[in-house]
């Protein structure tokens, strides 16, 4: 299963405008969740498309039900009404090619580093297709600055290197989705910085399409394409906005004037609704 | 190795280490050992402040230390006592290791377990179990059985428990990790909560351990037959204190034998959490 191989486009195209100009991979819309238990309405008539090569972000207060959506995205949590189709196929469950990554890196700790990369393997298709995909993984762990690490145990990793290896074990089934739960934000800020250079690199040579749930505007700002802004009571996306800093982003960027303007911005529109 | 201070450059303030951090701990252990025994010669052999029948001296409880050892090395009566009671030990351990293992597993993994199965071992767990010793004489008799099920019946509770607590403690992150790859019920089980539990498990394994060897020696108190518990009563009964002394004494290399080899075991399993592993000794 490669991502280079081309796939029949779906039959319906959601609202959102192609950015990216890649075919539609993740097609959402008219997606609506409500808990039954409270009768809260977690979200409201979502619509979003992500396309091939995008990199998405949503970002909102506490409750905005961004974790909500992702929940529903990931197959974790059946939505109430609406339409969830990845790659042409509807999600009802955990997929192998959906990827997550969460905020802690959750390496099992009595495996090694590479045991614990071939783990979605393992789980899905049993010991020897993990054993077979451990080239791959090595392979994988070179791709983040792992190399010398394959064989240790996750103990003896840093949370940054622990959070490289669970990007490692999240691309080891080639997925066509790349679900980002607040990746770093266990991390200190100088290697947070670091580690988004790093996923901005790694989305651009896998090709991933990728969609980063997070509270950091500047995170936001500097790896996305475009940042969808949610609201809460009840959860809807209110703006979409398609950010246009040049590719590669980097660091020096966040010191720019439209840096400033884009994150300025959806600061208004999150604090207005914050304050009511 | 120092030169003289640079009152300039070098600070003052100089910190000491403790003079307890500073002794090994062997030299500490032998030390209170030292004055311990130093204290029970002088309040018996030195100044006879206790009765020799209470308590005996340091000199009459060694020379009984080595009367009993050479019985047990040269294979007397003694050494069979103590092969009685090793047995039992042995397997009201394996007994209690398996249904408390089980038990857990249905507590810890299953609804009915925890909702139905649960409220019954509690209710079980405060009862005194010494209390049930009688009955077990009765069902299974004077032999050995008996000894083994009263063993066995108080080891089994914190077996369960720390087996249920084990399956509990995987974090919410990884149960979400298992459940995003698809894994199965079993998966989850096996790859995740029991390896991530074993530190509970071998916590309780060793309280186990521990009550093995009460429960054989009541077990033997109130049931006869030819174990070390029977010896030291009898010796009790024949106001023989020296020898009481020294049968608890070699007694308790086999609970610490069965502790030591419950510890080696999780060190060899538990590799991965040398430094903050639950429960502590070993």
């Amino acid at each position: 299963m490669s991502m280079a191989e081309p796939r029949p486009l779906t039959a319906s195209s959601a609202a959102s405008d192609p950015v990216g100009g890649g075919r539609p991979v993740y097609e959402i819309a008219r997606l609506s969740k409500t808990y039954a238990r409270n009768r809260l309405t977690a979200l409201t008539d979502v619509n979003l498309t992500l396309h091939k090569g995008e990199f998405v972000s949503v970002v909102g207060s506490s409750g905005c039900g961004k974790s909500t959506l992702l929940k529903i995205m990931s197959g974790l949590m059946p939505p109430t009404t609406g339409r969830v189709v990845l790659e042409g196929r509807p999600v009802t469950g955990p997929r192998a090619d959906i990827g997550m990554m969460f905020q802690q890196a959750t390496l099992l700790p009595w495996k090694t580093t590479v045991e614990n990369i071939v783990l979605p393997i393992e789980i899905r298709e049993g010991r020897a297709a993990a054993k077979a995909a451990i080239p791959r993984a090595l392979e994988l762990l070179r791709l983040v600055g792992l190399g010398d690490f394959a064989n240790v145990y996750p103990g003896e990793l840093s949370g940054g290197m622990a959070q490289r290896a669970s990007i490692c074990r999240m691309l080891i089934a080639q997925p066509a989705v790349l679900l980002l739960d607040e990746p770093f934000s266990a991390l200190d800020e100088l290697t947070r910085d670091f580690m988004n250079m790093e996923l901005q690199r790694i989305c651009a040579e896998q090709q991933a399409t990728a969609f980063l749930v997070t509270h950091s505007l500047a995170e936001a700002v500097i790896l996305s394409d475009r940042i969808l802004v949610m609201k809460p009571r009840p959860g809807r996306i209110v703006e979409e906005i398609v950010i246009d800093l040049p590719r590669p982003r980097t660091l020096e960027m966040i010191n720019t004037p439209r840096f400033g303007q884009i994150v300025a911005h959806i600061r208004d529109l999150l604090g207005k609704e914050a304050f009511q | 190795m120092t030169a003289t201070p640079d009152p300039e450059t070098d600070t003052v303030w100089v910190e000491h280490e403790a003079l307890i951090d500073r002794i090994p701990r062997w030299a500490a252990m032998l030390g209170l050992a030292v004055i311990v025994i130093g204290i029970w010669d002088l309040a018996t052999a030195r100044m006879g402040w206790v009765s020799p029948i209470i308590l005996p001296s340091p000199g009459e409880t060694l020379s009984d230390l080595i009367f009993v050892g050479t019985n047990l090395l040269t294979g007397g009566y003694m050494l069979e006592a103590l092969w009685t009671t090793t047995r039992t030990v042995f397997w009201a351990f394996l007994i209690a290791a398996s249904i408390g293992f089980g038990l857990g597993v249905l507590v810890g993994e299953t609804k009915f377990g925890e909702r139905a199965v649960m409220p019954y071992l509690v209710a079980i767990d405060t009862m005194p179990k010494v209390a049930f010793a009688p009955l077990f004489i009765a069902w299974l008799g004077f032999d050995i059985a008996s000894k083994v099920a009263l063993a066995a019946f108080i080891a089994t509770f914190p077996i369960i428990v720390s087996t249920a607590a084990g399956l509990y403690a995987a974090s919410e992150n990884e149960r979400m990790l298992f459940k995003a790859m698809g894994a199965t019920r079993w998966q989850t089980l096996f790859r995740l909560k029991l390896p991530n539990g074993l530190p509970y498990i071998f916590t309780g394994l060793k309280i186990a351990a521990v009550g093995v060897m009460a429960g054989a020696i009541t077990g033997e108190f109130l049931g006869g037959g030819k174990g070390f518990g029977a010896l030291i009563r009898e010796s009790a009964s024949m106001l023989d204190t020296p020898r009481v002394f020294s049968l608890i004494l070699y007694l308790s290399l086999l609970g610490l034998a069965l502790f030591f080899a419950v510890a080696w075991l999780q060190r060899r399993l538990v590799f991965w959490n040398k430094a903050d592993r639950p429960g502590g000794v070993g």
